[in-house]
This record gives structure tokens, sequence and C-alpha cells, in this order.
């Protein structure tokens, strides 16, 4: 059964058709590429995925529960509670918060004290706090991050920041994780590393991933199966030797290195 | 039908200080709680025009305008400028020190002092029965006249001119807009000039209206009008001038109906059931912040 | 288990001792009566200022209504303190009759800030700002158009209650618990909000149920506050509760730093203290404050002290730097010297 499947979903800025007839389907513990020249629609269609935007038409099914459809559609917290997670084309941080703390927020879901313990700092308050404490310490230990915990986010080298940002997202625990340019602005040597860490984290936590990319050499080296957007429709879709030979994509594509 | 002649004199003087709330948001983001200060200013720059240098209305109304226009830019270079890349909060607060900066530094001054001073009736009041028990007067057709030839003189502006065109293009999108060779700093500082002289218009007329200036008569006309400029939708110059008048109407009718104690918490009301129902106000879109 | 009775002793000793032998020496009149009133001051400005660092600097939220809330704690307090059996059941007087009223006064105020907050928070950020400095303005003129509270004349004859025991107590009592509840997830959950919207939202944080949660709190410390300045004043007027007020508060919380609890405190008795000390150039001190503000905002748009909060770990951390720079200074100009 597939995780996630859009049906025909449409998003219109005014008149302008951002995303159209979109309709894919990602079967559990795949890794699928969305790629597309710039302006394609590509975090549009991450955007509605997670609840920021409402689709105009067509629907977003994920886990067997209707996520979204038109006009309608839940919160992003709610679908981020349902395991959707994702990370940001710009990196989005809570900069000012130490490392450690920048994964504890990703595990407030958990937390079951309420607010007058919070206030009191009661027995279960601190036995609560000290578990997240482990978890998120244990956590950052996976991704190598456990030596800069109390550094404040803002401070980390931009890799790391990239690093910490797909940690934070892994800690929701999520069953769909969405990577919204994860090798923009890396060197190749950090790409490379990126795609294991990929690799790594999808086989480690048994999830799917829906990555968005225009470095080609980690799509074609990551991926299992590849969508092409071009103008907000579904141009091409196949393994990434098809979509290698596929005119359509040649032409979307030309002028752009592929 | 009376009411509704002076609901519409005053919603227009509101229009005009909603313009300048509305343009200044559009294009940069920022409530400016400074707004409703201009007007005061302005107010006291049309007084002073008139009773120290004897000018006649018109000269005086248009001294006010340039005047204010000059203290909008003024305030744009040195306080809001170096905060356009930082955080909002910081631009609010800043605003709302200016605001206080305004008020209080007027009752410093000495000419204008903390008590209320007469303004003088520079022209002459005429009334005109219309109907019945409908009286209009000279002072409320000028209001009107002029709010609504600002109005149209504003959509000129921004809708045929390359400065609005400019404009346009920056409250769309500042870096795009630079890169499109558009001076950046310039349209900015231009948009704050014209909202300030459009407040500086409406002060001289509200003080012409109600025959009195005061150095906190900027507050509450402040605050309404921007209540009119989210009721018409935030950013969008005609949602200001229906907002305007909306808001104008709806205060004297209620105080006519004999609640006049409540006439200041209308505005409020009016903004808590907008944001409730149609945050976007009237006339707007529902945006969400581009991720 | 023990261990935490023990160090829950501790800190309510650490409070209620120096609260206790203050207020003995203020009762002997060691201390004069105009410093005690001062210090009084001081103490609800700290429960006004950090309530509202709560809103502004922790969860990022531009709130003008401090005042407003204060307001109605004040107004519904002193209600309740001087018409005893109205409400409350008329064996309830003095100082348990003042608690009760005090509480009722936050939750009033709290209940207010919930009806503001719904329909706002969910909006993005500025309208929050107009909507609270549009519900302060409301507050007051219905309060100028009440009758039963003395409208512009003012509400007296109410009893004095707060003496600097008390104000000291509710005041340190907010400080701990707020700094508790920013210690929480739930305080991080705020603190999330404020660094990023968007990202705490795909974290799976309800941001509008924090910013509400944060708002009604902290509407909730401003009426307590309210109360206890009704009970040392002994009379209301609605004119004290001007926008002004809220804008001191907020000049407190830039002051001290944007989301610094220790930085409010500090904030809170320094502008307290200087505001005596100007007393007489009343109108001067406004301007001044309205230029503090702005110089601070254009300059340290954190506040003068950043989100740092003052502790001894961060003195410990900043003489440990001091020393090293020291020491580097001094090895680099030991290697320097001889090859010159």
């Amino acid at each position: 059964m597939p995780i996630l499947e859009t049906d025909n979903l449409a998003v219109r800025f005014g008149g302008l058709a951002a995303v159209s007839d979109f309709t894919i389907s990602l079967d559990d513990g795949e890794l699928v590429g969305l790629i597309g020249p710039n302006g394609a629609g590509k975090t549009t269609v991450f955007n509605v995925l997670t609840g920021v935007y409402q689709p105009s038409a067509g629907s977003v099914t994920f886990a067997g529960e209707q996520l979204c459809s038109a006009g309608r559609g839940l919160q992003p917290y709610q679908i981020t509670l349902r395991g959707v997670a994702r990370t940001f084309q710009n990196i989005r941080l809570f900069k000012e918060l130490s490392v450690l703390d920048n994964v504890k927020v990703a595990y407030h879901q958990n937390v079951k004290y309420s607010l007058p313990p919070a206030f009191l700092h009661t027995g279960q308050y601190i036995r609560e706090e000290t578990e997240i404490e482990q978890k998120a310490r244990d956590f950052l230990r996976i991704f190598n991050l456990e030596g800069k915990m109390a550094e404040r986010a803002k401070n980390l080298p931009y890799g790391e920041q990239r690093r910490l940002e797909v940690a934070r997202a892994l800690a929701t625990n999520p069953r769909l994780l969405l990577l919204d340019e994860p090798a923009a602005g890396m060197n190749p040597q950090e790409t490379k590393q990126l795609m294991d860490l990929i690799l790594f984290i999808r086989d480690r936590f048994k999830l799917t991933i829906l990555l968005i990319e225009h470095d080609m050499s980690l799509v074609m080296g990551v991926c299992e199966r590849i969508y092409v957007l071009d103008y907000g429709k579904i141009i091409a879709h196949g393994t990434p030797a098809e979509i290698r030979r596929d005119p359509k994509v040649v032409e979307a594509y030309l002028g752009e290195a592929m | 039908m009376q009411q509704l002649i002076n609901g519409i004199s005053l919603g227009s003087v509101y229009a005009l200080i909603a313009l300048g709330y509305t343009m200044v948001y559009g294009i940069i983001r920022l409530i400016n709680f400074a707004h409703g200060e201009v007007f005061m200013v302005g107010a006291f720059a049309g007084f002073f025009a008139i009773t120290e240098f004897g000018l006649s209305f018109w000269p005086a109304l248009a001294a006010a305008m340039v005047f204010c226009a000059l203290l909008g830019m003024l305030m744009e270079r040195l306080a809001y400028k170096p905060l356009r890349n930082a955080h909002r909060v910081a631009a609010l607060m800043t605003a709302v020190g200016l605001s206080m900066l305004l008020m209080n530094g007027a009752i410093a001054i000495d000419w204008i002092g903390a008590s209320p001073k007469g303004f003088p009736q520079v022209i002459e009041i005429k009334k005109f029965r219309l109907m019945e028990n409908v009286v209009v007067s000279t002072d409320q057709i000028l209001t009107l006249a002029v709010a609504l030839f600002l109005m149209m003189l504003l959509q000129f502006i921004v809708h045929r001119t390359m400065m609005g065109k400019a404009m346009r293009a920056v409250s769309q999108d500042k870096d795009a807009a630079r890169l499109m060779g558009i001076n950046v700093d310039k349209t900015i500082s231009f948009t704050f000039a014209l909202g300030s002289a459009l407040a500086a218009a409406a002060g001289v007329l509200f003080a012409l209206n109600y025959g009195v200036v005061m150095f906190n008569m900027g507050m509450m006309p402040g605050l309404k009008a921007f209540v009119s400029a989210v009721l018409g939708g935030i950013g969008i110059i005609p949602g200001a001038m229906v907002g305007g008048m909306l808001l104008g109407v709806t205060e004297t009718a209620v105080s006519a109906a004999g609640y006049s104690m409540l006439r200041d918490a209308i505005a409020f009301v009016f903004l808590i059931l907008i944001l409730l129902v149609r945050p976007a106000g009237l006339f707007g879109k529902n945006v969400r912040e581009k991720v | 288990m023990a261990k935490r009775l023990c160090l829950l002793l501790l800190k309510a000793a650490a409070i209620l001792v120096p609260a206790y032998l203050l207020q003995m020496l203020i009762d002997s009149r060691s201390i004069n009566p105009y410093y005690a009133h001062v210090m009084i001051v001081m103490s609800i400005f700290v429960i006004l200022s950090v309530s509202l660092n709560l809103v502004v600097g922790i969860t990022g939220q531009f709130s003008l209504g401090h005042a407003g809330f204060m307001a109605i704690g004040a107004y519904a307090a002193a209600i309740l303190t001087k018409n005893p059996g109205l409400v409350l059941p008329d064996f309830i007087t003095g100082y348990p009759l003042f608690i009760l009223a005090t509480l009722a006064g936050g939750i009033l105020a709290a209940a207010a800030g919930l009806l503001v907050g719904l329909p706002t928070l969910r909006l993005r950020g500025d309208y929050l700002a107009i909507a609270t400095l549009g519900f302060g303005e409301i507050v007051r003129i219905l309060l100028l158009n009440w009758p039963f509270v003395g409208g512009a004349s003012g509400y007296f004859g109410i009893q004095r209650f707060t003496s600097f025991f008390w104000a000291f107590l509710f005041a340190a009592v907010t400080v701990l618990l707020i700094r508790n509840f920013i210690n929480s997830s739930h305080g991080r959950a705020c603190i999330s909000i404020r660094e990023d919207e968007i990202a705490a939202e795909t974290m799976g944080i309800p941001t509008t149920r924090y910013k509400v949660i944060a708002f009604v709190i902290g509407a909730f410390f401003a009426g307590i506050a309210g109360s206890l300045m009704a009970h040392l004043n002994r009379m209301l007027i609605p004119a004290s509760f001007s926008f002004m007020l809220s804008v001191e508060v907020l000049l407190m919380v830039v002051l001290g730093g944007l989301g610094s609890i220790s930085g409010s405190i500090g904030a809170s008795v320094f502008l307290t203290f200087a505001s005596e000390a100007l007393r007489q150039f009343r109108e001067l001190r406004v301007i001044v404050y309205a230029l503090l503000l702005i110089a601070i905002m254009l300059f340290r748009p954190k506040g003068l002290l950043g989100n740092q909060e003052l502790s001894l770990s961060l003195l410990k951390k900043a003489s440990l730097t001091a020393v090293a720079r020291f020491r580097r200074r001094q090895k680099d100009a030991a290697s320097t010297t001889p090859a010159d």
C-alpha cells in the first residue's frame, strides 16, 4: 500500500497555476526525487504536503488518511504529528537556541506533563525532562553533533546546520521525510557525505524520503525513482536511467547542466 | 440622513489617514504608529501657517502638507531605514517610540503645550438646508471635496506615473525591484512623503471641522484610521477609503443613537470582528508568508 | 524526594526571610516610608515587566495592552475587597480576602487576555499590537464611564493591604513561576515560535495555542500587579492605566533584554528608581524614555543585555574568557617582543 498519494493536486495563486494535475504515489520505504527547473513548483508541492498551503483542487492521502483536499486541510503541526517531517530550502533553525534545544523542541509532541507541572517543576516534569534530555543527546550522537550540543545553532558551520536541520526533522519521528534542496550551497565533498547520510537515515529509521534537489549527481546517485516537474506539471517519471534518456526532460533542462 | 453627511465628512478624514498607513504597510510591512502624530503635526503646521504667518486656508493646507512630507521622509531615513532588515518587533517598537516622542515633544514646545488651542475659522461657514432636517455646512463640503480630490490624485500617482509603478513594484518584491533598476530607498522615502502629506491634509481638515488643535489629537484618529485600513484590507488603497467611510458613518450613527460614550470603542469592536471573520479585510486576499 | 523538599524549603526561606526582615526594618522606620513605597513599586514593576517579557521577549508577540490587563485586575480586586460579601462570602476578610481578590483580579485579566488573544493571535504578527493597544483604550474608556467605580474622578476608599512583604512575595513567586515555565518543554515551544514560527509549526508545535497561552499568562500576572497597585495607593483612576504605562513596561523589557528575565528585573528596579528621581520633570522623562526606546532598537535590537540570563555560570564564563584573553595577550606579547 502506498504511504503517500496525491490525486490531481492543483495550486493556483490568483490566476497563476503554480501546480496542476499533480498525481504521485510513494511506497513505504522508497527514496524518490522530485526535480525540475527553477520555478517549476517543487517547493509549492512540499508546502501543500505539509499544510502550509491549501490546494485549490485535488487531495493528499497519507497512510490511509486524507491530509487535505480543495480549500481545506489539516494545520501544519497536525500533519507533523501524523508523521510527515520536512527541511527547508533556506535553513530554518531556531538560531538563538542551542543545538540540543533545537532537537528538544521536536520532542515536544511526546511531552505528557501539562502546564502546572511546568510552572512548579514537579516530579513528573523532572522525570520527563531527564528522559527528553537523554533522548536528544543520544540522537545528536547519531549525527556526530554531540560535541556541539551547547553551541547556539547559528554558530554552526553551514554543513552542520543542514545536518542539524535533518536531525531535528527526524526527531519528530516521521514516516515520511521531505528534504527541500538538502545539498544547496554544499561543495562536492559535503554533497558526498550528505548522500551517505540520506541512505543511512533511510535504512536506520525505516522511512520514506521525497527530496527536491538540483544537484544531479545526488539525485541520480540515491533516488530509486524520479518525478520531473515543469511549469507545475509532471512531465516525466521513472528510474534515474529512464529519466536521463527522456527527451522531454532534456528539453526542459536545455541549457542547464544535466 | 444628517448623520450620514456628518459620518461621511468624518470618514473622509479617517480615509485620508488610513491611506498613509496602508501605503507604508504595503511597501515595508510596518505599522507606522507615529502616523497619527504626523496628523497632529499637520494640524499644528496649518494652525501656525494661519495664525503666525497670516496665510489663508489653501496656502496653509499646502504648507502643512509639504512640512509633513519632509517630516515623514526624515522619520523614515533616521528611524526606520536602519531597521529595514531587523526583526519586525524592533521596527514596531521604534514606531511606538517615535509616536511618544512626537506627542510629548509637542507638549514640551512652548507654543503648543498641553492645553487645546482654538483653530481659526479661515473659511466662511455657510449652512445649506438640503431637506427638512438635513443641513450641510461648507466645511463639510470642503472636507469631502479635498479628500476626494487627494484620493483621486493618489490613484493617479500610483497607477499612472513612473513613481507609482516603482511603488507597486517595491511592495511586490523589494529585491526584484532593485534588480530591475528601481531605486528602492527613494521609492520608500517617496511613499512616506506621500502618506504624511495626506495625513497633514487630514489634520488641517479635522481641525477646521472641530475648531481645536491639541497635542494628543492624533492618537484616537490615528488608531481608528488604522482600523479603517485593516477593515478595507491593509495594503489596498481603495480599501482604505471604503474602510474609513464605513467607520466614520458607523461612529456618527452610534453617537446619534445616544451611545456617544461608546463611540471610541466601536472601532475596536470592528477590528476584532473583522479579524475573526475576514482577517484579510473586505477587499483583501489571504496570502500566507512565503516559505 | 527528601532532597527536593529540602531544596523547596530552602527556596521558600530565601524569599521569605529577606522579605520579612526588610518589612521589619520598614515597620520600625529604619527604612523611611518613602523608600519603602519606592521598593513596593519596584516589586510591582518586576511582576509587570517579567510577565510582559514572556509575551514579547520569549514568544515574540508584540503586545501594547499590559496597562489594560493591569486595570482589569486592579478594579476587579478593589471591588472585591471594598465590598466583602458581594461575590465572596463575607466572613472572608483581611489578608485572605486580599489574596483571593488579587487572584480573582488575575483570573479576570487572563479571561480578557483570552478574549483578545484568540482572534488576533491566529494571524501573523502585527495585528496584535494594534488590537492590544485598542483593547487598552477600550478598558480605559469603559472605566471612565462606569459610575459604580467612580468614573473619571476615581475609585476611592480601597483598603491598604500591599506591604513590602506581600509585594516582594508576589514578585518573587511570579519570577520563579515564569522562569520555571520558560525552562519547560512548553516554554521551549514558545521560544521556538519567536525564533521561527513556520519551523516551529513543522516541528509539531501548535503555534496559535502557545501564543495564546503565553499571552494569557502574561495578562494574569498583569492583573495581579494591578491588584497590588490598587491596594497600595488606596485609590484608582482610569487615567493612570494609559497607553504610557504599557510603553513604560515595554521599555523595561527592552532595556533589560528581550527574553532575559534577570534583565527585566534589573531594568524595572533601575527605571522605577530613575523615574522617581526625575519626578519633577514629567514631560522630559517621557521624551527621554521615547529616545531611549528608539536608540536601543537602532543600536541593540535585542535589548541592552540581549537574551542572556545574568547568572553565576555566565559570570564564570565571562571571567574565564577574560582570563584566557589576558593570558593570550601576555603570550602574544612574550612571543612578539623577542622577534622585534
